[in-house]
């Protein structure tokens, strides 16, 4: 019924002028999968061994959830011009509650609940603290990430936990197993999240805000928007995500470290900026940041295939990030009105 | 039933001593006085008694009393500071008094918030504009009020089909450069205000309140706004209207309210005095602060 009527605008235009405004549309996108396909290229060339094997698509398939996870929802947040640097203690703080409540009740399922159950209130604790005392977003959640990283710390007195006893469990099964024998199914979740992400900013009420509140709060404020009950939730998202990401991410080894997410921080948010959300607010796809994910995690591979030094991941992630960034902003620029 | 009979008619009387041979007559009383008091309140679309919002050490407004009738046009002056834009956003629901009592169509509304305010009718065009630049047209026009479809998702096709017929109407663009997808950061000041203008239209608005409405536009694009204020009147409906421009409001109001320094100065019927007389009382109140 839907996809009839929107064929009708497309029969009806000279298909040039689709052609180029679909490119005006989504050149922010077009952009960031330029980037990918050269980057693979490259890497193809370079590292023909590595890159030309399926082993390693299914090391990404398997370790790009961990992060991609809370970077969808992170892109919501960002768009709505604020910024959440606490996840990676969110992430270990919610994992704790899952072990707690996995080893006192023997119930993973009750202890799945409790893990996201904190990171929906560590984030909306975030959320009051940004829109009720006026803290900007980035300096609440650099403190807000040391309380929790800390109490992790001090509930389980800094030890790690095993969680072999789940190994084999449908539980397990369910989140970290292998679909098929072959793709993990962290990746299945996260496809899940992004359409889940997809669909609340572009076709729902929550996500039209969001956009509006990134653009320009005031309007959005005079034009009768909830603005701050959906700042607060996209926080409470955010965590929601986090502790999903956390819990995804001890299932697949095993294990409980408390500094667990810690290596997450900056790749997370460089993957948002990959993929051309912009930090004022306003601009960002879920699209864009699902592809940087996946260009922040091919990066490290690359280099140890191609066999340059293991510091050169540095220089690289520096020039990719920064090229990317100025792509972004330059094409904005040049879109400004058709 | 109270509304049907209007007071001091043969009708009620008759009722009234219907009514009183089975009923205790003070309770017949006190009921047609009742009847009479909504009556009477009901002659408003908006009332204001007594409102004062301060910010911190300043004090905005000051005890104000407005009242807009059911087909009129309301016009308020003055100077820059005099509160012409806080009252308007009391009105609007986005600032909340510290006292005083807002009234719609007799009822007093308790805590009037924007979407409440936009329930009971009222569309404002802010001075500010109210847009945001970096969205599409079809997400401006339908700023904090998307469509939504059945489910609850929201039904981009509609509001994509009523920005085009929109545009193609009352915002006249005719471009093909221009379509609900485009961003609003390229319009001119102009276009701009046709969005916000085009936004307050669509809603079916009771009163509609248009602060500044005039600035930036071009000197057709202003005659076109008169136009505007005029047919809303046309259609049975009311304005506020707040213009620099004492000529502009002076052409479509039915009553000025002149406000300065926070209270209301002075209120006139446009029939009772001519432009001058208006010119020279403004005059008079910029520097004494009072109309005598």
């Amino acid at each position: 019924m839907a996809t009839k009527a929107n064929n009708q605008p497309l029969e009806t235009a000279p298909k040039s002028v689709d052609l180029s405004r679909f490119a005006r549309r989504n050149g922010l996108q077009i952009g960031i999968v330029g980037v990918l396909a050269l980057l693979w290229l490259v890497f193809l060339t370079l590292a023909p061994t590595t890159f030309g094997e399926w082993a390693i698509y299914r090391s990404f398939l398997q370790s790009v959830p961990f992060f991609g996870i809370v970077a969808l929802t992170l892109t919501m947040l960002v768009i709505g011009r604020e910024m959440d640097l606490s996840f990676p203690a969110i992430m270990a703080i919610s994992v704790t509650t899952f072990v707690l409540v996995n080893e006192a009740t023997g119930n993973p399922w009750l202890a799945f609940g409790g893990c996201l159950l904190t990171g929906f209130l560590v984030g909306v604790l975030n959320g009051l603290i940004v829109v009720y005392i006026g803290l900007p977003s980035l300096i609440a959640t650099i403190g807000t990430q040391f309380f929790w990283r800390g109490m992790v710390n001090v509930i389980t007195n800094g030890r790690s936990f095993t969680l072999n006893e789940l190994r084999d469990t449908p539980f397990r099964e369910l989140f970290v197993g292998r679909l098929f024998g072959e793709i993990p199914m962290q990746m299945i979740w996260m496809l899940i999240v992004a359409l889940v992400v997809w669909f609340l900013l572009n076709r729902h009420r929550f996500g039209a805000h969001v956009y509006l509140i990134g653009d320009n709060e005031n309007s959005a404020r005079l034009m009768g928007v909830a603005v701050n009950r959906t700042r607060i939730l996209m926080f409470a998202l955010v965590g929601v995500a986090s502790a999903f990401a956390g819990l995804l991410t001890a299932l697949e080894i095993n294990n409980f470290f408390t500094n667990l997410g810690e290596a997450y921080l900056l790749i997370g948010l460089a993957a948002v900026f990959l993929g051309g959300t912009s930090v004022f607010g306003g601009v960002g796809t879920v699209f864009g940041t699902f592809v940087g994910c996946f260009i922040i995690a091919s990066i490290q591979p690359a280099v140890v295939a191609i066999g340059w030094a293991g510091f050169t991941t540095q220089v690289i992630y520096g020039l990719i990030i920064v090229l990317s960034v100025a792509m972004h902003t330059l094409l904005r620029q040049r879109m400004r009105i058709g | 039933m109270c509304r049907v009979a209007p007071p001091g008619r043969p009708s009620q009387n008759s009722l009234s001593l219907f009514l009183s041979s089975f009923l205790n007559k003070n309770l017949v009383l006190f009921l047609s006085l009742c009847c009479q008091a909504r009556i009477m309140a009901e002659q408003y679309r908006l009332e204001l008694r007594n409102i004062s919002k301060s910010f911190g050490e300043v004090r905005s407004l000051r005890n104000v009393d407005l009242r807009v009738g059911m087909n009129e046009v309301v016009g308020l002056l003055g100077d820059n500071g005099a509160g012409k834009s806080t009252l308007i956003k009391v009105i609007t629901g986005y600032h909340q008094p510290d006292s005083g009592d807002i009234y719609f169509m007799g009822r007093r509304i308790d805590r009037l918030t924007v979407q409440r305010a936009r329930e009971l009718g009222v569309e404002t065009v802010y001075q500010e504009r109210a847009l945001a630049d970096q969205q599409n047209l079809w997400r401006n026009i339908f700023m904090g009020r998307e469509l939504t479809t059945r489910f609850g998702f929201l039904d981009v096709k509609k509001m994509r089909e009523e920005t085009d017929r929109l545009m193609r109407g009352e915002l006249g663009f005719t471009s093909s450069a221009v379509t609900p997808d485009s961003a609003i950061k390229g319009f001119s000041g102009g276009e701009k205000q046709g969005v916000a203008i085009v936004r307050a239209l669509y809603f079916d608005a009771e009163l509609i309140i248009l602060d500044e409405p005039t600035m930036g536009l071009a000197l057709s694009e202003t005659r076109k706004l008169l136009n505007f204020v005029r047919d809303i009147k046309r259609a049975g409906k009311s304005a506020v209207f707040i213009d620099h421009n004492i000529f502009h409001v002076y052409e479509v109001a039915d009553r000025i309210v002149l406000l300065d320094r926070g209270t209301v100065a002075g209120e006139f019927r446009k029939d009772d005095l001519t432009l001058n007389e208006l010119l020279e009382k403004m005059q008079h109140v910029a520097e004494t602060g009072t109309l005598d």
